[in-house]
């Protein structure tokens, strides 16, 4: 049962993930590679609060603090780059990170990483157990969907979609496309900060070998996999992702076997993917009006 | 120098532009304006300047000397969207839509204050709603307007090149833009798709908006343009009604030599 | 010997195999405005191959090196066909994230088919370094030197002097023209994919006979290459040369300064700051943005 709880959990946090990922690359159109970067900070931000006593929701809030942080740093100086260029970008700025992690010893322990992070505690009640954890970690999922939901859906949204589509004729309508960019960072990253103190009091132990290229590329597949602008989408590949690789387990391959085996796989949805089906499983849903009224009124003039 | 008064009635007052690409001259001392109510025509042979003049005006291409004044205001290399935001809208030569949005979502980003701001997702919700409901509304006129009315709910990518170029003028309309600049607005469309686009043109005039054009069907240019700017090499060669500019010997030279060579 | 004379020498040699890499990275960029990302990746494969034929089946080095070149030559060519080609139309993103999944793709398949442990060319035992100019260059580091300078001029007559490199300068000048003039685009595009990897295996197995070899050697020599072309100015020739030259004295040089640990983060420093003061790198031609399309 434990073992199921387990996978449930992680299908939270990597909704988190592929979600706020969604909302840069899929939704803004800017090619983010760098996710993990802003969900290791996330983590150790959270990390080091909680070693240092202090409650969950200031981890949290400090986590989503220096993500978004980050997503402001490389996102500002990158706001003339696009396509492969940002890319580029956005990869070296998660390598600076974690070579930050490795080598700012007096902070993060380095290789050692940070180990004994207490489970989460909110009013007094200890979430140690794993079913108690995946509530916890269930209903924050369920938040941040439901807000980065309500961010697309409203003309806000609109915005980020026109520049994904065609930046030169956003900015033609007078949209402030710089802002908008640097702030769809920002948020995909803050909430990549939240998966990451999620992360830190779910394992109890970070090191920097737990926010690689191979992280983001794993957000990459599931959000590529479900779908580029589609937030179903996301959840649905962010729970296949992680369930498809699980039968690998029982195969008792040596760690860096399967760990390789599954990296494979990954690159293989993510190929067969680009060249078959580029919208997605699911592809992006189309927006159409909401209000029925106009409709029934138009209908009566025009009788 | 220019009264007040008279500054007011030029919504545009293009002065002595300059724009050199390494050794290209692309725009070299350009000068014209567009009066309140005009509709003109900026005509001229082929990589004359007309769409380099296009985008110094609207602040895409940062011009190296010269003076832009929109409405009496200095815009000389303002960004694209403060420009924008100031009541001018354009069309691109190429179509640029947003094409993976429906033709109502094309239309409702044209829009102006529509709460597009994060905060207001979170803290003014209602007012946003509300908001939308109006320019649901107000896009489904204009598409009428156009006669586009049945493909709300289309994506943009999935209408005819005909009907791409209609849904872009309505979205210049929807800005709500008392200037409006096409680019190429005739070029690839039917006869019929022609005719529709002439007569959305005059509508607007009657409107009271203002339009300047980039074309070279000449027919579609004497029968629009109340005025004609003619371009060459970057600078203006004639300026006149479209009678005058038929006769000039200037323009008839500028185009016989674009031929030769 | 000095410590200068001795860091500059490394620097040369690191950066002689970055301008390798680089070169492939220039030209599909300059032809296809495209950053090949399973670049580095290549890289890594000429290494296996060389060292597959070369230690495990004990082909001599002289016949083990072309052939690791002409394999992902070859390799390069079917990737350019399958991968990349049926993507030539979409967004710019649709061939990036695809050949992110094809460096993957590649890094796990030498995972499971050599292991994650290092490998080694090394057999016997290391030679006597030679005392050029106040550094100790080994005989290994010399042959890197010399084989790059070579390959280097190689493929500087051939884009000044043949006829397809002459149309390879046509299509990086402008696609559309060059195809009107009939040139066969697809084929320029076959030639610099399957130049540019046998670039990349070349610089793989000098590597490797220096170094260990691990299956994710790729990415961090495939990023500096990458910096290497930005800093040259990406799709410039000459460019990536330099590039990479420089890349391999900042770098060695660089730990002079700061701690050792931070050494690989010094590209990616790099990296940033020219994408985001000089993006068009130092050889590289100012574009102005096309509004038209």
């Amino acid at each position: 049962m434990d073992y199921f709880i387990h996978i449930a959990i992680l299908i939270c946090i990597y909704i988190i993930l592929a979600v706020s990922l969604n909302l840069i690359i899929g939704f803004t159109g800017q090619l983010n590679i760098g996710h993990a970067a802003f969900y290791g900070i996330g983590a150790y931000a959270a990390a080091l609060l909680a070693l240092s006593g202090q409650p969950f929701w200031l981890g949290l809030l400090a986590a989503m603090f220096f993500a978004g942080l980050g997503g402001l740093l490389i996102s500002v100086p990158c706001l003339r780059l696009r396509g492969d260029y940002l890319a580029i970008a956005t990869l070296g700025f998660g390598e600076i990170i974690r070579a930050l992690m490795k080598n700012w010893t007096s902070l993060t322990r380095g290789p050692l990483g940070l180990p004994g992070i207490p489970s989460i505690e909110i009013f007094g009640i200890t979430f140690s157990q794993p079913w108690q954890f995946l509530i916890i970690a269930a209903l924050i999922a369920v938040i941040v969907v439901f807000l980065i939901r309500r961010m697309i859906k409203a003309p806000f949204g609109r915005v980020l979609r026109s520049i994904r589509e065609d930046e030169i004729a956003s900015q033609s309508l007078g949209k402030k496309i710089i802002n908008y960019k640097v702030i769809a960072v920002v948020i995909g990253a803050m909430f990549a900060g939240v998966a990451g103190s999620l992360y830190a009091h779910y394992i109890s132990f970070i090191d920097p070998t737990t926010f690689t290229l191979q992280e983001t590329i794993l957000m990459l597949c599931m959000v590529v996999l479900g779908g580029l602008g589609s937030i179903r989408g996301s959840i649905i590949g962010a729970a296949l992702l992680i369930i498809i690789p699980e039968p690998l387990r029982f195969l008792s391959l040596p760690s860096s076997a399967a760990a390789a085996l599954r990296q494979m796989l990954y690159a293989i949805i993510l190929i067969l993917i680009m060249l078959y089906r580029p919208q997605g499983l699911l592809g992006e849903r189309r927006y159409t009006r909401n209000s029925n009224a106009v409709k029934k009124k138009r209908g009566v003039a025009s009788a | 120098m220019l009264s007040r008064k008279s500054e007011v009635l030029q919504v545009l007052r293009v002065v002595d532009i300059y724009k050199h690409f390494g050794g290209i001259k692309a725009v070299n001392g350009a000068e014209f304006s567009v009066k309140k109510g005009e509709i003109v025509a900026l005509i001229g042979p082929n990589g004359a300047g007309k769409t380099t003049v296009f985008n110094c005006i609207t602040g895409f291409i940062q011009i190296d000397k010269g003076r832009i004044f929109f409405e009496g205001e200095d815009i000389t290399n303002k960004r694209p969207e403060k420009i924008a935001s100031m009541g001018l809208a354009r069309t691109f030569q190429i179509i640029r839509l947003f094409p993976k949005m429906t033709v109502l979502e094309n239309m409702m980003i044209a829009m102006r204050d529509q709460y597009e701001g994060l905060h207001h997702v979170f803290f003014s919700r209602k007012k946003m709603m509300e908001k939308q409901k109006e320019a649901e509304e107000k896009a489904i006129e204009l598409l009428e307007f156009v006669g586009l009315e049945a493909k709300e709910d289309e994506l943009a990518m999935n209408l005819s090149y005909g009907q791409q170029k209609l849904l872009e003028i309505a979205k210049t309309i929807a800005t709500d833009a008392e200037f409006l600049m096409f680019d190429e607005p005739a070029a690839g469309v039917n006869l019929t798709m022609l005719k529709k686009i002439s007569g959305l043109l005059k509508k607007l005039k009657e409107q009271g908006k203002t339009i300047l054009f980039v074309e070279h069907n000449m027919e579609f240019v004497m029968n629009m343009a109340d005025k004609v700017v003619v371009l060459d090499h970057g600078d203006e060669i004639a300026i006149g009604t479209p009678k005058q500019i038929k006769g000039n010997k200037k323009v008839i030279d500028a185009y016989l030599g674009g031929v030769q060579c | 010997m000095s410590i200068a004379a001795q860091l500059i020498a490394n620097g040369l040699i690191a950066g002689s195999i970055y301008a390798l890499v680089a070169l492939g990275y220039t030209m599909v960029y300059g032809i296809l405005k495209f950053i090949n990302f399973a670049h580095g990746e290549i890289f890594m494969m000429g290494a296996y191959i060389g060292w597959t034929l070369h230690v495990l089946w004990g082909v001599p080095l002289l016949i083990a090196f072309p052939v690791a070149m002409i394999c992902c030559g070859a390799f390069g060519y079917f990737l350019e066909k399958i991968a990349y080609k049926p993507l030539r139309n979409a967004p710019v993103w649709a061939p990036l994230i695809t050949a992110i999944g094809v460096s993957i793709f590649l890094q796990s398949l030498a995972i499971l088919i050599y292991g994650a442990q290092v490998k080694t060319f090394r057999t016997g035992e290391v030679a006597q370094g030679l005392h050029i100019l106040g550094a100790i260059i080994t005989p290994i580091q010399l042959t890197i030197i010399i084989v790059s300078t070579v390959l280097m001029v190689l493929l500087w007559l051939f884009v000044k002097k043949t006829k397809i490199g002459k149309a390879m300068r046509a299509v990086a000048d402008n696609r559309e023209v060059a195809s009107t003039i009939g040139i066969n685009v697809n084929k320029v595009i076959s030639v610099v994919f399957v130049i540019g990897s046998a670039l990349a295996a070349a610089g793989g197995i000098l590597v490797g006979m220096e170094q260990n070899l691990t299956p994710t050697m790729g990415v961090s020599v495939g990023i500096k290459a990458f910096t290497a072309t930005i800093v040259g100015g990406i799709g410039s020739i000459p460019g990536a040369v330099l590039g990479g030259l420089a890349i391999g004295l900042i770098e060695n040089i660089g730990i002079w300064f700061i701690p050792s640990g931070y050494k690989d983060a010094i590209a990616f420093i790099i990296l940033l700051l020219m994408l985001i003061f000089k993006p068009t790198g130092i050889l590289g031609r100012k574009k102005e943005e096309d509004v038209r399309g």
